[in-house]
């Protein structure tokens, strides 16, 4: 737990509670692309270059900005005080205490972290690319079949609220 | 001679303890990089408005220092003594942060590019894709910018500019998919590598001089003066149009950051079109290889902005849904029949036969969609909110 990896931490979880605890939601939108951008120092950190820059370029390039035009054309800019606090608060603290212990709990006693890991090897772009197009190219296929369906959604959606007029 | 700057480095931080050794090592080479690109925007400032005066018939500016050359030096003063206004209802912390925002992601881009020999400041496994994602964070300051400033034209520019910036990505994106398709490697240094050599001692293995690598350089290079909101792209930052778009609010020291962001942005697109298709540092014709790698690194980057700055003082400004239809309808087609020739270049065997083949490939298309385009075919004006 080197200091540079608890900075991280600091700041992933310090701009995703600014994400969830301020009022104006822009700013909340712009906490978010923060603690995108620590997820992926974090990735950089692991040694994982390539999801570490894939995570920026779609997650800050895209997700963000889709997140903003969302905030932006729905209109809805400032929260009313106390918008997105329920009343019951308390119980519901109280319940994630009790998951995370159960869930700390069992994983710590887990068995599987007993066992010595060897380090795994450094992996590159091009060891990743000889995966994708042999052992998992099937699901590559599929989601790119996911992706062109999700975009001819899109734009079939957007043509119907145009419709005729 | 060719590796000074290189040795003059590693005897600098010989000087420092080992133990930080790697740091002082960053640092040298990010105060480089940032010192040689700040004199070469003050530079191309001062180019750019005496290249756009002349081909306007007119001088540009000729009273500061000898031929105008020091205006760079009054225009810094200038902006460091103007009084920095915010307007009272912006939104005082994202108004501050977003030239901020803006130009550290290019400063990071230019990073990988390869300067010359051993010249590059990093060496990454993914160079091209770190190149693009820093790219796609300047999207976000534009946004910061525009909506921040609490105005509407302010925001209508940059809603313009991120439409324009993302449509954009992705011909240029495909476009440098054909190069790292031909190289086998996402690494800037090994695709710089693969462009040695002479063809029969004389014609460089440059990609520019294939005909996927010509198509690709031409479609990179539009979207890349597309993604700088430089013009002919520059609608969201028009003057008579929307009165400078994303950037009216800003005054004084945060303009010139803006302005400063976008040049080293046009740099470092620049650098990339200079390593993917144009060689890198290598030399045109074996016999010039005397001359150091940098300069022909510079010379190239110099001989592209000189291109940037012709093309925007010659062609109109295009209207927003033209962009559109331009990116969409055009550039992502041509660059999609570019990574196919690209492919069938690597498969098919050597001989006149793969250059026709390929050539035929290319032109067939862009014959094609140019026709498609420009009567109108496929691309009609649409008064969407005027209905």
């Amino acid at each position: 737990m080197t200091p540079l990896f608890g900075l991280l931490g600091f700041i992933i979880a310090a701009s995703a509670v600014a994400a969830v605890a301020l009022r104006n939601l822009v700013h909340c939108a712009l906490a978010l692309s923060v603690s995108f951008a620590g997820l992926a120092a974090i990735y950089l950190f692991l040694n994982a270059q390539f999801v570490g820059f894939a995570q920026i370029l779609v997650y800050i390039g895209a997700v963000a900005i889709l997140i903003v035009f969302a905030i932006l054309l729905t209109g809805r800019g400032e929260l009313e005080r106390g918008a997105g606090f329920s009343a019951g608060w308390m119980i519901g603290l109280g319940v994630a205490l009790a998951v995370f212990g159960t869930l700390a709990g069992l994983l710590l006693s887990s068995h599987l972290l007993v066992r010595e890991m060897p380090p795994p090897a450094p992996t590159s772009v091009r060891d990743l690319g000889d995966q994708l197009m042999t052992h998992w190219v099937l699901p590559l296929e599929v989601l790119g079949l996911l992706l062109t369906a999700a975009l001819i959604g899109s734009v079939v959606i957007v043509m119907k609220e145009r419709g005729p007029r | 001679m060719d590796q000074i700057f290189v040795t003059f480095k590693h005897m600098l931080v010989s000087l420092v303890p080992a133990g930080s050794q790697p740091v002082v090592s960053d640092l040298l080479s990010v105060a480089a990089l940032i010192g040689t690109f700040a004199a070469l925007f003050a530079l191309t400032t001062v180019l750019e408005r005496k290249g756009l005066a002349r081909i306007q018939n007119r001088y540009g500016p000729n009273r500061v220092g000898l031929y105008g050359f020091l205006q760079p030096l009054a225009d810094g003063l200038k902006t460091i003594t103007k009084e920095d206004l915010v307007p009272r209802s912006a939104d005082q912390v994202v108004h501050f942060l977003a030239p901020l925002v803006l130009v550290v992601p290019v400063f990071l881009a230019l990073a990988v590019v390869p300067m010359g020999r051993n010249m590059a400041a990093v060496d990454l496994d993914a160079g091209v894709l770190f190149f693009f994602a820093v790219g796609a964070a300047t999207e976000l300051a534009v946004f910061m910018a525009g909506w921040s400033s609490r105005n509407k034209y302010s925001l209508l520019g940059a809603m313009r500019a991120i439409a324009q910036m993302i449509s954009y990505e992705v011909p240029l994106i495909l476009s440098a998919l054909t190069v790292v398709m031909s190289v086998g490697s996402l690494s800037t240094l090994d695709i710089v590598q693969a462009q040695a050599g002479y063809a029969g001692g004389v014609a460089p293995h440059w990609h520019v001089l294939t005909p996927w690598g010509f198509a690709a350089f031409i479609v990179f290079l539009i979207a890349a003066t597309a993604e700088s909101n430089r013009s002919p792209f520059d609608l969201p930052e028009g003057e008579s149009e929307i009165i400078a778009g994303y950037y009216i609010e800003y005054s004084g020291f945060k303009f010139a950051l803006f302005f400063l962001g976008e040049y080293i942005g046009m740099f470092a697109v620049s650098g990339l079109a200079i390593t993917l298709f144009l060689g890198g540092w290598h030399a045109p014709l074996p016999g010039l290889l005397w001359i150091p790698s940098y300069v022909w690194f510079f010379a190239k980057l110099l001989a592209l902005i000189a291109l940037f700055i012709w093309v925007r003082g010659t062609l109109p400004r295009l209207r927003m849904d033209q962009l559109m239809h331009f990116a969409w309808k055009f550039l992502l087609p041509m660059s999609l029949v570019t990574v196919v020739t690209a492919g069938m270049w690597r498969f098919l065997p050597l001989g006149w036969a793969r250059w026709a083949i390929c050539s035929i490939l290319v032109l067939g298309p862009f014959l094609l969609l140019a026709r498609l385009l420009s009567s109108g075919k496929i691309a009609k004006r649409s008064y969407r909110y005027a209905d």
